[in-house]
């Protein structure tokens, strides 16, 4: 992030209005499997010490996201890109003194910013290709003929009905419907 | 009778990325009389998915463990991202009745059932705990004398400690133990747990300056202080973290203008050069950082 929108994200951020904020939001967070602990978040910064992304980014900082998420600023957080920047190495999540479990809450976030119809398109892809395949990474043709030339059995066939089905079951194909006609 | 018997459980990463990485685990496995059955109708472990659906990624992995649990076998995993997710979940829906009748609920529908009777262990755990290190040692025909390897475990080997339970995620001595059993000589180097930023590729970069990649960066931060060492290898356990030093370390050379040349190796390959093994017959040539020198010295 250069000097310049750095600057702008201070001014924009010196005043939060709290009549534009969600009070409820990190009630309706803590209820959600993964974000129990949110509120016993004492901004101690542990998460945001540990961080080997934070090192490298300017902007990414977990103990903003969690302060964001506590003060109810809900729009801004889930349409924030730096949700999308934890690498998921869990260091965070195995640190944190109050058992936050950071990379939790954050997979919580990222999960309702796609109910809000917001995925990056990397993401985009491998949900295609799990409901298309079953598998994340589609392999390539080069690929198969090599195992079969270093003496390697064949990949077991999937089953992409059964996984098609499941994702059906739970939403999930509608949700990815829904995200391909607004896109 | 084999020494223990295991549904291999496969992942996507490593078939479409890195053979030799499959290959050299058949081959080790094959020489302690670790007998693998492929699991048929398996599907992606549910871990890239779990930033978009929670729900689905716990499906997938749930079914996963049902195919295991129908062979009536505990599952061996290569990659430590499906290893963690299938951990994660196997222990979850183990431990938490309402979310078990949950899953199960729809399980139910595609004809499946969680029971919860199998077991999830990596590699090195079936390497360590059903081979031990005594007996990987008699298997060394050609020892690594004097070779200078250092270990980037990935994160998902060691956390979240809770589920993944194979070592203490803040002095990890696993690698350690197995590098030195090969005759190598194991080193030391500065942020050696770091992360190498492999789920984040891309991120961060600009469409003119590659540079500012999380991935690269966190990548040449690692490289610097593994040449600062004077590691001559580098070896991991992770498709993706191997992806970020090997196939992105000639990227990030030109990048910086900068020279590591330092192979990368999946254990199982560094054991299987120790045993023996003909490189010939790993397919090594796929690394995209040449192995030559490393294996002429051998």
């Amino acid at each position: 992030m250069n000097k310049e929108t750095r600057k702008e994200e201070n001014e924009q951020t010196s005043v939060i209005k709290m009549s534009e904020t969600d009070s409820r939001f990190k009630y309706e967070l803590s209820k959600i499997p993964g974000a129990e602990n949110l509120m016993l978040c004492f901004q101690c910064g542990t998460c945001t010490a540990d961080c080997p992304v934070a090192r490298f980014n300017g902007s990414y900082r977990p103990i903003r996201i969690l302060r964001m998420a506590l003060l109810g600023m809900k729009d801004r957080v889930l349409s924030s890109d730096d949700i999308w920047l934890c690498a998921t190495c869990f260091t965070c999540t195995d640190r944190c003194p109050q058992g936050v479990e950071f990379a939790s809450v954050l997979r919580v976030l990222r999960n309702m910013a796609v109910k809000e119809g917001i995925i990056p398109p990397g993401f985009r892809e491998i949900a295609s290709n799990i409901l298309e395949t079953g598998l994340a990474n589609k392999v390539a043709r080069l690929q198969l003929k090599k195992r079969e030339m270093t003496g390697l059995p064949p990949i077991p066939n999937s089953n992409p009905k059964r996984v098609a089905k499941l994702a059906e079951m739970v939403g999930f194909s509608k949700m990815m419907e829904r995200r391909t006609q607004s896109a | 009778m084999p020494k223990s018997t295991h549904s291999f459980f496969l992942g996507c990463a490593i078939p479409s990325m890195v053979l030799s990485y499959e290959i050299a685990t058949r081959r080790i496995a094959k020489s302690f009389d670790i007998e693998l059955v492929e699991m048929p109708e398996f599907s992606c472990c549910g871990l890239p998915l779990d930033p978009v659906s929670h729900d689905m990624m716990l499906l997938l992995a749930a079914q996963n463990l049902c195919l295991a649990e129908q062979q009536g076998l505990n599952i061996m995993t290569m990659c430590p991202g499906c290893n963690g997710t299938l951990c994660k979940v196997n222990k979850m829906l183990k431990e938490d009745r309402k979310l078990k009748e949950t899953v199960n609920g729809y399980l139910s529908k595609v004809g499946m059932e969680f029971k919860g009777n199998i077991s999830v262990k990596h590699l090195v755990q079936v390497l360590t705990e059903d081979v031990g290190y005594e007996e990987i040692k008699k298997t060394i025909q050609r020892p690594l004398k004097g070779l200078k390897v250092a270990a980037h475990y990935g994160c998902h080997i060691l956390r979240p400690a809770e589920y993944v339970e194979i070592d203490d995620p803040e002095n990890p001595t696993i690698l350690k133990k197995l590098i030195e059993v090969t005759g190598a000589r194991y080193l030391d180097y500065v942020n050696e747990l770091q992360c190498c930023g492999a789920t984040i590729i891309g991120a961060g970069r600009s469409p003119v300056d590659r540079k500012g990649d999380l991935s690269i960066q966190l990548a040449r931060d690692k490289l610097i202080h593994l040449k600062e060492a004077g590691v001559q290898a580098l070896v991991t356990l992770c498709p993706s973290c191997y992806r970020v030093f090997d196939v992105n370390q000639p990227i990030i050379e030109r990048l910086f203008g900068e020279d590591y040349g330092i192979p990368v190796l999946h254990y199982p390959e560094l054991l299987a050069l120790a045993m023996g093994i003909n490189p010939n017959d790993l397919a090594l040539t796929e690394h995209r950082v040449k192995l030559s020198n490393l294996i002429e010295g051998l």
